[in-house]
């Protein structure tokens, strides 16, 4: 029986290497010795008598999918989704959102009102393009740059809002910098500030679905172009390939990891190239193109639920600032920005692919605008009334129970406070 | 020469309009006290701890040829601006930009050192160098060792941002001093200002094993000193006394060490009683003659640190003190420290071994 698995494997083996000698130009060429195939377990690889060294320009660009033009026009007509007019009208109105979030916030962190954001310009496309493609039940791991995914799912502007003011209301409690957000009711797993961290903790999420009986959810993690040069990057792909994971490694490829030009990030052919070196399936998509992104979010939803994990590079470019911590105007010019904000806009594709639908105009517009902006300013206003946690919420959460040192530590803080309570700012936080 | 690079990098500074809210917002638990003894005569100029920082990167490169600066963001000074225009100066092979990984950033720290480059590497935040931690500490530290001497990682400092500055959170407000100081064959340092920082780095980037430099991140901007121009080194492995007295020891280092400055002061003015307080600066290895001679001189000793209690260093400290010093001791040693919590965004308040926890301390330590 374990002869007849071998022999097959080895058939097996022989067609998959004619199938790929057949299926791509890429392949380099090679003088085929008598047809002999090598036995070494770790490449089952033709012999050549020629030595021929790979390189970048060994294989063609990866190209990007898109499915409208600049104008919003669809190239392709099969192309076209069609989705129904009340989730295209979520996905838009879920970027008018967050992109009014962001103008707020991010104002409101000059102000001193906040002490830390950032923004999600030029990338809505990826958010909404790809939550609209998944069931809500399926799992996210995301980096810190996706808040759409968070908005398109349901997650309240009152909720985001409190997470940033670290109030009593802030689902985290106050614990975590503006910004990490999470949330269980929506599948999405709060974000943690170290890059690509995310991405193995994913891949692990996928391998446990994938054993649940009758299994119909799939993992999507999000990360950067800056967090794919983490080790942990690399340990993700190899474990969702070789673990057959149903994952969608969904990188942003916005050009910039703070001031670090994709140019020093990498060499090759982007993210994407990473994929199919590792066992991925791969596509690159335009990530201003947001019915792209979701065509692409779509397919590769099916892969992952064969158990074919997929790995998908979304262009875009970091039309805001890393964060309020940065000015990129130190490191790029402001004309490359203003190209991408006013030619490259994924708000505007959307927008204009919608008038031609006719479900759009600039009344709904001028509406939508409004209603975004109104609902962040009044809940603003709101969290900012609102106290912070009980300062006793610090020390919660460490253990599942409290361990009786850390108990101790409690009292002997609690009666500090008790003696020098004039110089705490109690009055901020909730009391007994 | 260098005093003319410190006002170019304020004007570069200005021009680049960088907005570094980390120090900008600093809602500050401490007070700042300046070192007024210089290590050296000679000129001084008025720098803050980057410049200060800035400057010894500048000597470092300008007299070493093999030098090179490099982790994630440098090329355009770093995020905290330490090495601002210093790409400019001295070239992109010099000074450069990696891709985002703390593993490969210590990795080929330690391959430069091998070779015979001296390598100064950025890690952005000591709370991101925890990737780099199997290269630091199974990696650099024994590489001496486990070769019988024939190679080391001597040549590599790896300075990283530390500490609490108001609105860290979890991930931008880490003291690991502790997990590197239970490494063999490290040295960790932590300078208190702009005078030591240039001293400590220059002793850092020469001395002969591999060093972890932790800067604490909210003293870049908020203190400033007049800093001798010159090349100087201040020695590793010392601690200084600041303030002398007879009551009891007070045992910091970083920002901390200048909470304890003022609560010797408090303590003074409150108590009526004088202390001695000596900022350990080295970690590991640390200076068990000073704090000794001074505890037994004492007979008390309140030991502070931003980092959790549990296995903080400040344990170390305790059990070798009571070890050499138990029969002149009048009080149990005392630690003041951050909780055994993570670091908590919108409790920093709560959570940071502040004046009143520390005077708390040593009020009672006193009264024992």
């Amino acid at each position: 029986m374990a002869l007849r698995i071998g022999v097959s494997f080895v058939r097996l083996n022989y067609l998959r290497h004619a199938v790929r000698l057949l299926s791509t130009h890429t392949q380099p060429e090679v003088i085929n010795n008598g047809g002999s195939i090598s036995d070494f377990p770790g490449a089952r690889a033709p012999y050549v008598t020629e030595m021929k060294f790979l390189n970048e320009n060994s294989y063609d660009l990866i190209p990007i999918y898109r499915v409208m033009d600049k104008n919003g026009e669809v190239i392709d007509n099969r192309e076209d989704p069609n989705i129904d007019k009340d989730t295209l009208l979520h996905m838009y109105k879920t970027m008018v959102q967050l992109s009014q979030m962001d103008k707020i916030l991010y104002e409101s962190q000059r102000q001193g009102r906040i002490s830390f954001y950032m923004t999600n310009y030029g990338e809505e496309g990826i958010h909404v393009g790809s939550a609209s493609a998944l069931s809500h039940r399926d799992l996210v791991f995301a980096q810190y740059r996706e808040v759409g995914v968070f908005l398109y799912r349901g997650m309240t502007i009152t909720e985001l809002v409190n997470q940033c003011y670290g109030n009593c209301e802030d689902p985290g409690k106050g614990r975590q910098m503006p910004v990490h957000y999470g949330s269980k009711q929506h599948n999405i797993v709060t974000i943690s500030s170290p890059l690509a961290t995310q991405m193995p903790q994913a891949v692990g999420a996928a391998y446990a679905l994938k054993r649940v009986p009758n299994n119909d959810r799939c993992v999507i993690c999000y990360f950067g172009d800056g967090a794919a040069s983490e080790g942990d990057a690399h340990a993700a792909f190899n474990f969702a390939a070789t673990l057959d994971c149903p994952v969608i490694m969904m990188c942003r490829n916005n050009g910039y990891a703070i001031s670090t030009p994709t140019s020093e990030q990498y060499r090759g052919d982007g993210i994407a190239s990473r994929g199919p070196a590792l066992g991925m399936h791969t596509v690159r998509v335009d990530g201003t193109d947001a019915l792209a992104v979701h065509n692409a979010v779509r397919r590769a939803r099916e892969l992952a639920l064969n158990n074919k994990p997929v790995l998908i590079e979304a262009m875009s470019y970091r039309v805001g600032h890393h964060s309020t911590s940065d000015d990129s105007t130190a490191y790029r010019p402001v004309e490359e920005i203003q190209k991408w904000t006013k030619e490259e806009s994924p708000i505007q594709k959307l927008r204009l692919y919608l008038e031609r639908k006719g479900f759009w105009d600039a009344d709904a517009e001028k509406q939508c605008v409004k209603e975004a902006r109104d609902t962040v300013v009044r809940t603003m206003q709101e969290a900012e009334k609102k106290k912070r946690p009980h300062w006793k919420e610090m020390l919660e959460d460490v253990y599942y129970d409290m361990p009786p040192r850390l108990q101790k530590q409690m009292n002997q803080m609690e009666k500090h406070l008790e003696k020098y309570s004039e110089h705490y700012p109690l009055n901020q936080y909730q009391q007994d | 020469m260098a005093s003319l690079l410190t006002r170019k990098c304020i004007i570069v500074g200005k021009l680049t309009k960088y907005v570094n809210d980390y120090t900008k917002r600093l809602s500050s638990h401490f007070i700042y006290y300046p070192d007024n003894e210089k290590p050296v005569a000679g000129e001084t100029t008025k720098m803050n701890m980057m410049q200060a920082i800035n400057n010894a990167m500048d000597i470092t490169l300008r007299d070493d040829p093999t030098a090179v600066l490099f982790g994630e963001d440098v090329a355009f000074g770093g995020v905290f601006r330490c090495a601002l225009g210093l790409q400019d100066k001295y070239g992109k092979d010099r000074v450069f930009n990696t891709p985002l990984c703390e593993q490969g950033i210590a990795g080929f720290g330690i391959g430069l050192a091998t070779a015979g480059a001296t390598a100064i590497a950025e890690i952005q935040f000591a709370d991101y160098i925890f990737p780099a931690f199997d290269q630091l500490v199974n990696e650099a530290a024994k590489a001496r060792y486990r070769s019988g001497g024939q190679f080391d990682s001597g040549a590599l400092t790896v300075r990283t941002p530390c500490g609490a500055v108001g609105h860290g959170g979890l991930y931008h407000s880490q003291s690991p001093e502790a997990y590197f100081a239970h490494t063999p064959g490290l040295r960790v340092v932590m300078p208190r200002g702009p005078i030591t920082a240039k001293g400590l780095l220059l002793s850092c980037i020469r001395e002969r094993d591999p060093c972890i430099f932790l800067e604490p991140k909210i003293l870049y901007r908020s203190a400033a000193e007049e800093v001798p121009v010159e090349d100087y080194t201040l020695p590793l492995g010392k601690a200084q006394v600041l303030r002398e007295g007879d009551a009891a020891t007070l045992i910091a280092w970083g920002t901390q060490l200048h909470v304890l400055l003022e609560v010797a002061q408090m303590a003074e003015e409150k108590l009526g009683v004088k202390c001695d307080v000596i900022d350990l600066m080295s970690m590991l290895p640390w200076d068990e003659e000073t704090v000794c001679n001074s505890v037994k001189k004492t007979g008390r000793c309140l030991i502070a640190h931003e980092a959790p209690l549990t296995s903080g260093f400040g344990a170390e400290l305790a059990a070798t003190i009571q070890e050499e010093c138990f029969l002149h001791l009048e009080a149990p040693i005392t630690r003041v420290t951050g909780w055994d919590s993570p670091f908590p965004h919108v409790f920093e308040p709560f959570y940071l071994p502040d004046k009143w926890r520390c005077y708390s301390a040593l009020a009672k330590l006193i009264e024992y």
